[in-house]
């Protein structure tokens, strides 16, 4: 996929651009809301405060580093190799700090602000599924490492003229990778370093036991988690609005499409997640849809700016029967403790999106393109990532001591906690 | 096993660059594409293998 932004964008454009752009952290707040409710009561504060301090990591991390190795700016210079006698950029060579960032076109000013956001987003992904027994300090240390190394990296091979925007003009793969909304730079990413999170700092206490499949440990506050989900709509929509403008310069008369598009990928991934679950439990689970809506949305992220409503109803439905299914695969066939559900929510739902753009995109040869970027995404950024984190894990232990886990994370890294005028109970898992 | 799914991906990425760059038959590059993915699902198949936690006593 190639940035086609016109060469000179007009003002009006340029206005709504920029306000889709800052409307769209809503939906980082909605997914905020989502990490902390779906955690336990004595780890909220910590929950929250991670989901901020993460944010300001990654952004600062980006400005100063990220954003030179992305080369989102224009007039960046890139690091080229000439493979079978076609070029392969690897690499942006920008300036650090966001030097001279004011002499850069208006557009790639649109795009840094774009990618800002979306650094921080891949970077909050992981601090749910690591809810409960990840340490503040390890969790801004991993967003650092996601900022400064592998979000740059797969942020300019999709986005900012990379090898991969690139499939379309050097080898006649549709419009090159197409990733207009994040769901593989950004959700694939981060549900892939939630997964490797999971691995490296194991399942919380008590929750797969000597005996039996797992302990059930659900979310203290279902309302942060539903109300999580509409926030994360309206910031959805802007995100995907704001991408087909700037990756594939759709024209106006295309943005409600999009939107509607969106909508209705959330709406029949949440009726699909229902479903199942009234089927599989006699009853509808709230987190379990409150899930499978956060998947049509992921899901929805790669091709909404493409496809017909029929398509997006149907890409919400595989993302939202999908969804319920896998969480209860991973963990009690493959013992994974995802709290906040991300590895299916993000890493799965987004992958299926990229897959469905490929399938439903009119251009010959999208569909090659899209397996091609989904096998970059898993057989270079899932390893890179269990390698830096591996690494990281070494000198910032990313699990809290037992002790820390007992007490909850609130008390044992804030000194208080989010309710202190609530009794909080102790686990039975403890006795 | 832990590592060694980890180790494997790659591999299955390598084979597809190997599609692109070797084949211009669209058959061609699309089997060589879909064999890489297997290599990498089986990567990956190996890797979340090793990191099943063990039933019984030795669980923490």
């Amino acid at each position: 996929m190639m940035p086609t932004v016109p060469p000179v964008i007009s003002d009006s454009l340029f206005v709504l651009t920029l306000v889709l752009l800052l409307v769209s952290p809503l939906s980082i707040a909605g997914v905020a809301l989502i990490n902390t409710g779906l955690g336990r009561s004595r780890s909220a504060a910590q929950a929250l405060l991670g989901n901020l301090a993460i944010m300001a990591v990654a952004s600062i991390i980006f400005a100063v580093f990220g954003a030179a190795l992305a080369g989102c700016l224009s007039g960046s210079s890139s690091l080229v190799f000439h493979l079978a006698g076609k070029p392969w950029n690897g690499l942006g060579l920008g300036p650090l700090f966001l030097h001279n960032m004011s002499a850069a076109s208006i557009q790639s000013q649109l795009v840094l602000v774009f990618e800002f956001f979306a650094v921080a987003f891949a970077a909050l992904l992981p601090w749910g599924s690591g809810a409960d027994r990840w340490r503040l300090f390890a969790g801004c240390a991993g967003a650092a490492v996601l900022a400064a190394i592998v979000f740059p990296l797969a942020a300019h091979w999709i986005w900012n003229g990379g090898w991969l925007s690139q499939l379309g003009v050097n080898f006649s793969l549709g419009i090159g990778f197409l990733d207009v909304g994040g769901a593989g730079c950004i959700h694939v990413l981060g549900g892939m370093s939630a997964l490797v999170v999971i691995w490296i700092t194991g399942p919380r206490r008590g929750k797969f036991p000597k005996e039996g499949f797992s302990t059930a440990m659900p979310g203290h506050n279902a309302s942060y988690v539903l109300f999580g989900c509409f926030v994360s709509l309206v910031g959805w929509m802007a995100w995907n609005l704001a991408g087909a403008i700037l990756w594939l310069n759709a024209p106006l008369a295309t943005l409600p499409q999009c939107a509607i598009n969106t909508l209705l990928s959330a709406c029949t991934a949440l009726a699909a997640t229902f479903t199942v679950t009234e089927f599989r439990f006699g009853k509808p689970d709230a987190s379990l849809c409150a899930n499978g809506w956060m998947a049509g949305l992921v899901a929805s992220s790669a091709s909404a700016a493409l496809v017909s409503p029929t398509v997006a109803l149907f890409i919400g439905i595989v993302a939202g029967v999908l969804t319920p299914l896998l969480v209860e695969v991973l963990e009690l066939a493959l013992s994974i403790d995802d709290p906040s559900g991300a590895i299916s929510v993000h890493a799965a739902a987004g992958l299926w999106g990229l897959l469905a753009a490929g399938m439903f995109a009119p251009q010959t040869g999208q569909f090659l393109a899209q397996l091609i970027g989904i096998a970059t995404l898993l057989g270079v950024f899932l390893p890179l990532i269990y390698l830096l984190f591996w690494i990281l894990n070494r000198f910032v232990p990313f699990r809290v001591d037992p002790d820390g886990e007992r007490v909850g994370m609130d008390l044992h890294e804030l000194g208080g906690g989010a309710y202190p005028e609530f009794v909080i109970h102790r686990d039975e898992s403890y006795r | 096993m832990k590592y060694a799914g980890l180790f494997v991906m790659p591999a299955g990425f390598f084979l597809v660059i190997a599609a692109i760059v070797l084949f211009q038959n669209p058959a061609q590059r699309a089997a060589f594409v879909l064999c890489g993915l297997a290599v990498e699902g089986l990567g990956l198949g190996v890797a979340v293998r090793g990191h099943i936690l063990p039933r019984g006593d030795s669980r923490p």
